[in-house]
C-alpha cells in the first residue's frame, strides 16, 4: 500500500514536472518574438509621399499579421507564430547615418531582420555593411537598378522591381492605346532618378515609337518648388507629350502651376510615379493626365480587385481617412515577402526560429502573393523581384467624389521587367528579347 | 523676339519672387549685422500660417468674396512677424549683437532647427494646399504663351514692397533714424536713438517680409517639411550679388538671377543651376563686397 502511494505521489509528481516543463516550454516559445527594423522616412521631403504612408501601412500589417486577421496563406498569426516586434528608425539624414543605423539594429537591438530604404544612396551603402553582419536585409522601396545589377550579395534582397519597368510600360501605354507621339518631352528632377527615369523611357520610345523624337529634357533640382520658367519652355517647345517622373511636394507643385496655365490641354502628360500625390490634390489634378504607380498599385490596384486588396484598401482607409497609393503597397509586399521567407524556413527548420542565413536561402528564387499581384525574386540570382505593373489614365468621378483610374493596362512582370542578368538598359536597347507579354 | 520676350518674363516672374524672399534678410543683416540664418524657416512659418489662414477663411464662407483671401494672407504674414519677432529678437538676438558676426549665424542656425522641428509639431509632416488665390485672377496672354496672372501680381507686389522699404529708409525721419544706426550704433545711442526698438522694428520688418514671401508662395505649391531650406540658399546668392545690406542691389540681384536662370531654362537648360552661381562669381571677382555695397578700407 505504501509503495502504491509512494508511486503515485511519484508519478503525479512526474506528471506535475513534466506538465510544468511543457508549460514552462510553452510559454517561451509565446514570448519569443521577431524583431524587425523597419527603415523609412518619417521626416524630410520624402516622408509626407512615401515614409509615413509605407509606416502607417507596415503597422496597420503588422497589427493585423499578429491578430491573425489575414486570409490564408497568411492566416498563421505573426510570422510562423513569432509574434511581430518592429522597430522603426527614420531614414533620413544620409547615407552615413544610416550606415551606423543598421549597426545598431542589428548590434544592440539584435534584430533578426531588417526591411527599409526608400533612398536609391541608402540602398546602395548599407547591402554591403549587411553582408559583413551576416544580417537578413530586405530593401522595400528604393528604385535603382544598379543594386543587384552591380553587385552581388548573399543577404540582401529587394522585394520591389527596379525602376526601369515603370519608364518601359510608360511607353508601352503610348502604342497600346494608339496615342499618337511626334515629339515628347521630359521634366525631371536633377538626380539619378530623374535621370535614370528619362533614359529609359527615351530608350523604351526609341524602340516602340521610333519616329517619335524626344526635344526639351529638363532637370531642375530636387525640392525646387518654382517650376514656372519650365512649363513656359515646353509650352512654347509644344511636344504632343510632356514624361515626368518628379514626386512628392514636387510634383504637387508643377501639377499647381502647369494645369493652372493649361498645359493639360495643349499635350499629353505622362508621370511615371504620379498616383502618390492623387490624396492631397483631388481635383487639382486634371482628367487625362497617364499615370504609373511603379507596379500595380493603389488605384490600380483597386480597380482589379482581391480578397487580400479589399481587406487591405479598406482597413487602411478606414484607419487613416484616405485610401493607400504606391508606398503602402510596396511595404506590405516586403513584409509579406519576409512573412513567406521565414516560414518557409521555419518549416525546413523544424518549426525553430530561423537563422539569417536560413531566411536567406528561403527568400532567394521565392514567389509569393501580395496585395500587388505576384512578386518572384527572378532577378539578380534570386535577389530582386519583379512584379506587374499597371498604367491608366485619370478620371474624375463626380458621383463618388474622388479619382479613378479608367483605361487600365496591365502589364505581366515577364513583359515589363529584363530576364535574369541582363541590364535594363540593354536589354531595352536590344528591343525587350524574351519579353513575355499577353 | 518671342524667346527674348519669354525668357524676360520668366526672369521677372522668378526675379520678383526671389526679391520677396530675400529682401528681409538684408535689411536684418544691413541693421543688426545678423545673418539670419532662420529667414527661411520664417518664410515657411508664413506659408504654413497663410494656408491655415486662408483654409478658415473659404471654409467660413469665403467664396462669398474670395479676393478677400489675399487681405487675409498679408494678415497672416503680420501676425506672424507681431508675435516671432519680438520672442526672437528680445528674447534671444540681442544678447548676440556686440559678439563676432559668426556666434550670429550659429545662434540663428540653432533657431532655424528648432523652427524646422516646431513647424513640424504644430502642422505635421501632411502638406496643406491653398490654391484658390492662385486660379482667382485667372489668365494673362503675353507672347506666344499664357500666363497666370497671380505671377503679374507677385511682380507687382514685389516692386511696391521693395519701394516701400526704400522709400521709408531713405524719405522718411524713421528710415534716416534706422540708417543712422546702420551707421553708427553707438553715435545714435548718444544722440538719444532708442537703439533697441529700431532693431526691434528691423527685425520685425524682416521677418514680416520673409513670412509675406511664404505667404505670396503658399498658393502656388504645396505647403510642407522643408520648403524653407532651399529659399535660404538662392536667397543668400541674390543678396551677396546685391551686397549685404543693400535693398537695391537685393533688387538687382534677383533680377540678375531671375534673367539669367530663364535664359539659361529656355537656350541651355543642362547650366540652370550652375549659371545663379557663375553670375554670383563673376560679381564677386569684380565687386568683392557685392554690388552696391563698397569696398571700405581697414586698419590692420
Amino acid at each position: 500500500m505504501k509503495s502504491t502511494v509512494k508511486r503515485l505521489v511519484s508519478a503525479t509528481a512526474a506528471a506535475a514536472l513534466s506538465l510544468g516543463i511543457a508549460a514552462g516550454a510553452q510559454a517561451a516559445s509565446h514570448s519569443e518574438t521577431f524583431k524587425i527594423g523597419v527603415v523609412t522616412f518619417l521626416s524630410g521631403g520624402a516622408a509626407e509621399s512615401f515614409g509615413v504612408p509605407a509606416w502607417n501601412g507596415g503597422k496597420l500589417l503588422i497589427d493585423m499579421l499578429n491578430k491573425g486577421e489575414l486570409p490564408a496563406p497568411y492566416d498563421q498569426k505573426g510570422f510562423g507564430g513569432l509574434m511581430i516586434e518592429a522597430i522603426e528608425i527614420d531614414e533620413a539624414g544620409g547615407a552615413t547615418k544610416q550606415v551606423q543605423e543598421f549597426r545598431n539594429l542589428v548590434q544592440r537591438e539584435k534584430v533578426d531582420a531588417v526591411l527599409g530604404y526608400v533612398s536609391s544612396g541608402d540602398c546602395l551603402a548599407v547591402p554591403p555593411v549587411a553582408e559583413e553582419l551576416k544580417a537578413f536585409l530586405v530593401l522595400y522601396d528604393c528604385g535603382t537598378p544598379r543594386v543587384f545589377e552591380e553587385g552581388s550579395y548573399n543577404y540582401v534582397f529587394r522585394t520591389a522591381a527596379h525602376a526601369a519597368m515603370d519608364n518601359i510600360s510608360l511607353a508601352k501605354y503610348m502604342t497600346s492605346r494608339g496615342i499618337k507621339v511626334g515629339s515628347f518631352a521630359g521634366v525631371n528632377q536633377d538626380y539619378a532618378w530623374g535621370h535614370d527615369s528619362w533614359a529609359d523611357f527615351v530608350a523604351s520610345m526609341g524602340v516602340l515609337m521610333p519616329d517619335a523624337k524626344a526635344t526639351t529634357s529638363l532637370f531642375p533640382k530636387i525640392f525646387a518648388g518654382q517650376y514656372g520658367t519650365e512649363i513656359s519652355a515646353v509650352m512654347r517647345e509644344k511636344p504632343d507629350l510632356l514624361h515626368s517622373s518628379l514626386w512628392g511636394g514636387d510634383l504637387q507643385a508643377f501639377m499647381l502651376q502647369a494645369s493652372a496655365r493649361g498645359i493639360h490641354k495643349r499635350m499629353q502628360i505622362a508621370l511615371a510615379a504620379g498616383d502618390h500625390v492623387i490624396p492631397q490634390l483631388g481635383q487639382k489634378m486634371p482628367d487625362g493626365i497617364i499615370l504609373g504607380a511603379r507596379g500595380m498599385n493603389g488605384l490600380a490596384a483597386h480597380a482589379k480587385g482581391g480578397e487580400l486588396v479589399d481587406l487591405l484598401w479598406d482597413r487602411y482607409k478606414a484607419e487613416y481617412g484616405v485610401f493607400p497609393v504606391q508606398a503602402p503597397f510596396r511595404m506590405w509586399q516586403g513584409l509579406l515577402g519576409v512573412k513567406a521567407a521565414v516560414e518557409k524556413a521555419m518549416k525546413a527548420n523544424g518549426g525553430k526560429k530561423p537563422t539569417a542565413e536560413q531566411m536567406a536561402a528561403a527568400m532567394k528564387g521565392l514567389t509569393w502573393e501580395a496585395p500587388s499581384g505576384t512578386i518572384t525574386m527572378a532577378l539578380g540570382n534570386g535577389h530582386q523581384a519583379i512584379q506587374p505593373n499597371a498604367i491608366g489614365t485619370t478620371k474624375w468621378d463626380e458621383a463618388a467624389g474622388e479619382m479613378t483610374l479608367v483605361d487600365v493596362e496591365y502589364y505581366d512582370a515577364e513583359c515589363v521587367n529584363p530576364p535574369n542578368g541582363v541590364k535594363a538598359v540593354d536589354w531595352i536597347k536590344a528591343g525587350f528579347p524574351g519579353a513575355k507579354c499577353d | 523676339m518671342d524667346l527674348i520676350l519669354v525668357i524676360l518674363v520668366d526672369g521677372l516672374i522668378y526675379g520678383a519672387w526671389l526679391f520677396i524672399v530675400s529682401v528681409g534678410l538684408t535689411l536684418v543683416f544691413g541693421v543688426l549685422g545678423i545673418l539670419n540664418l532662420a529667414h527661411g524657416s520664417l518664410y515657411a512659418i508664413g506659408a504654413y500660417s497663410t494656408a491655415t489662414a486662408v483654409g478658415i477663411y473659404f471654409a467660413y464662407g469665403g467664396d462669398a468674396f474670395p479676393l478677400g483671401s489675399y487681405a487675409v494672407m498679408a494678415l497672416a504674414a503680420l501676425l506672424v512677424a507681431v508675435v516671432i519677432a519680438p520672442l526672437l529678437e528680445r528674447g534671444l538676438l540681442r544678447h548676440f549683437y556686440h559678439r563676432d558676426e559668426v556666434i550670429g549665424v550659429l545662434v540663428t542656425y540653432g533657431v532655424f532647427l528648432i523652427l524646422e522641428d516646431a513647424i513640424k509639431l504644430i502642422w505635421g509632416v501632411d502638406p496643406l494646399f491653398v490654391y484658390e488665390p492662385y486660379d482667382l485672377l485667372g489668365m494673362v496672354e503675353a507672347g506666344p504663351l499664357f500666363y497666370v496672372a497671380y505671377d503679374f501680381l507677385v511682380i507687382a507686389v514685389s516692386a511696391v514692397a521693395g519701394f516701400a522699404v526704400w522709400y521709408f529708409l531713405n524719405r522718411t525721419r524713421r528710415g534716416k533714424v534706422m540708417l543712422a544706426v546702420i551707421h553708427d550704433r553707438e553715435m545714435s545711442q548718444t544722440m538719444g536713438v532708442n537703439v533697441d526698438k529700431v532693431f526691434l522694428l528691423a527685425f520685425g520688418a524682416g521677418v514680416f517680409l520673409a513670412a509675406f514671401g511664404g505667404a505670396l508662395t503658399a498658393p502656388m505649391i504645396s505647403v510642407s517639411p522643408g520648403i524653407g531650406v532651399n529659399v535660404i540658399i538662392v536667397a543668400f546668392a541674390v543678396i551677396i550679388i546685391g551686397g549685404l545690406g543693400s535693398i537695391e542691389g537685393a533688387a538687382l540681384g534677383a533680377v540678375m538671377v531671375g534673367i539669367s536662370r530663364a535664359a539659361s531654362v529656355h537656350l541651355m537648360p543642362e547650366l540652370e543651376l550652375f549659371i545663379i552661381y557663375f553670375v554670383m562669381a563673376v560679381v564677386l571677382i569684380f565687386r568683392p563686397e557685392g554690388i552696391f555695397v563698397r569696398t571700405q578700407t581697414r586698419k590692420i
